[in-house]
């Protein structure tokens, strides 16, 4: 799905083309990205860094080549979880991206700057164009997969990701707090303007589990994702419970020593109903 | 308070004026606070709703600006979601919680709260500071600002054209959380906003069955935070059924969190009054 003019917030006051078809960077003539999924909330802090991380450590695990974009410049999460605190390289072509343990290639704001600590205090247009070189500068190489972690909110970051980067699918995450359902509603709507494809809904939160008496809590409500999913009309994947164990393998950048069946059934599900037969070839 | 001196673009900026923006001539707020945090879902507007309960138990004014234009949670929490803002001659009339507390946000200028506003960062801004000159607050002691997560253009704008008496970082306990925050902190000691300290939020969570506290995050680098940070810690809060039923429609009380945040807003007062 290449965004087109007619899913654009401003095909009406629009001159002339769009720079979403623009020549072909020397990255991306060294890139093959074959589908491009963006992990959006709309909401804060429901686990879209989170449920990105994993992704990208399942289909990495099933053989994949996996990339991840961290278009989160503001707070920028993936570089933790994983462990990189190595900077990004750059020659002729264009910027290199890290490289994890285990291969996933990773590139993220935080690699550029001289401490993890230091604000980025730069207004949208900036930060847009920041994004989108990290779609046309980057040397990806050769990609199964290219997740894409996006910030909360509906402004100027998903604007530019919908306008200018072509997104096969996009997979939203929530929580079960009805507060958090409102706010998800309004970056589903969004996607929609941009007809973009959904993937589907994972529902985060959905409960603790007691590590005493081993009794589930639903601290944040009786999740709901399977109904949101329907209201929404998007495939729902799956439901993932707060998990101290991902915390602290997140804190300790050992996200790829992660397991948890519950992730294994929801990849199973994604993979079975959407990227076993989205790929692009 | 934000001056050219503190502004990171004060050497490409061409600017002669200083870019601070006139309140309506109408209000009289006293002492703004700005509730941050860099981070998303951390609890800023929770808290923010908190405090902003503890400063009316003081027998205070209080309004909260929802400056959180794309996911605002304001109108929820405080249970004015059906709610319109109305126009009159002194500006825009907030709405007011059952308890008293006055509501400015995008989502009680929407028909449809789950309408999205798919607006770039100068138009975003815009409605921010019109959230303050545009509006009449009338007569407020505090004035509540809950900023959106990041560091971009709201944060930029809201420390460069408000006066801002002091910001309140709110935190987990996470590594990875605590770095975002940290960024924030930066931000607001080089625009030269004091930070009056910390609350970090989902400290610990009681299970309801066997009334065990659970630590979801088992990091305890707090105090080592703080000293970095040179901060001082204001409350902690549990994680709990209660505070996130705060978004929930029936009444809401918590005995044990209302007597963290009274200590919270009193130790927020003094350092204002200093």
């Amino acid at each position: 799905m290449v965004s087109s003019c007619s899913g654009c917030s401003t095909a009406s006051t629009c001159s002339g083309s769009c720079p979403s078809v623009p020549e072909l960077t020397e990255a991306q003539k060294l890139s093959n990205v074959k589908n491009v999924i963006a992990v959006m909330s709309g909401k804060g802090g429901v686990g879209k860094s989170s449920v990105t991380g994993m992704l990208a450590v399942s289909l990495m695990r099933q053989g994949y080549k996996v990339g991840v974009l961290d278009a989160d410049v503001t707070g920028p999460s993936i570089p933790k979880i994983f462990g990189i605190t190595a900077k990004a390289d750059a020659n002729e072509n264009g910027i290199i991206p890290a490289s994890t343990e285990k291969g996933i290639k990773l590139i993220s704001l935080n690699l550029m700057i001289a401490n993890e600590d230091d604000p980025v205090v730069w207004r949208g247009p900036i930060i847009s164009q920041l994004v989108k070189q990290f779609w046309t500068d980057v040397i990806w190489g050769e990609l199964d997969y290219l997740l894409i972690d996006l910030p909360p909110g509906t402004g100027d970051v998903p604007i530019s990701v919908f306008q200018s980067i072509p997104v096969n699918g996009v997979i939203t995450v929530s929580s079960p707090q009805q507060l958090a359902n409102m706010v998800v509603r309004k970056a589903i709507k969004m996607a929609n303007m941009y007809d973009a494809n959904f993937y589907g809904l994972i529902e985060n939160m959905a409960y603790v589990e007691c590590p005493d008496c081993q009794k589930r809590i639903e601290i944040f409500g009786k999740p709901n994702g399977e109904k949101e999913a329907e209201f929404n009309e998007i495939p729902f994947l799956g439901e993932l419970p707060i998990d101290p164990k991902l915390a602290e393998l997140s804190d300790a950048g050992k996200i790829e020593e992660y397991n948890s069946e519950k992730f294994n059934q929801i990849i199973q599900k994604l993979i079975n109903q959407s990227l076993g037969k989205g790929t692009k070839e | 308070m934000a001056n050219c001196e503190s502004c990171p673009t004060k050497n490409n900026c061409e600017s002669q004026e200083n870019c601070m923006i006139e309140n309506n001539p109408w209000n009289e707020v006293k002492k703004v606070i700005a509730v941050m945090s860099g981070k998303g879902g951390v609890g800023k507007s929770t808290v923010s709703a908190l405090l902003a309960k503890g400063l009316l138990n003081k027998g205070l004014k209080v309004g909260i600006l929802d400056a959180d234009i794309t996911g605002p949670s304001i109108p929820r929490l405080l249970k004015v979601r059906d709610k319109k803002v109305e126009s009159s001659e002194w500006g825009l009339l907030p709405v007011e919680s059952e308890d008293g507390i006055k509501v400015m946000s995008l989502n009680l200028l929407m028909p449809d709260e789950e309408q999205p506003v798919i607006w770039r960062g100068p138009i975003i801004s815009g409605a921010v500071k019109q959230f303050w000159k545009d509006v009449y607050w009338g007569d407020l002691d505090y004035l509540i600002l809950d900023m959106p997560p990041g560091t971009g253009d709201v944060a930029l704008t809201v420390m460069q054209s408000m006066p801002i008496n002091g910001m309140v970082m709110v935190t987990t306990p996470q590594d990875m959380v605590s770095m975002i925050v940290a960024k924030s902190i930066n931000m607001a000691n080089t625009m030269k906003i004091p930070v009056i300290g910390i609350i970090e939020n989902m400290s610990y969570m009681l299970c309801p069955s066997c009334k065990e506290k659970i630590k979801i995050f088992e990091d305890d680098s707090l105090s080592e935070f703080l000293s970095r940070m040179e901060l001082q810690l204001l409350a902690e809060l549990p994680m709990c059924r209660e505070i996130a039923a705060l978004a929930g429609e029936k009444d809401w009380d918590h005995p044990l969190v209302m007597k963290t945040i009274q200590e919270a807003v009193t130790k927020i007062m003094e350092y204002i009054q200093d």
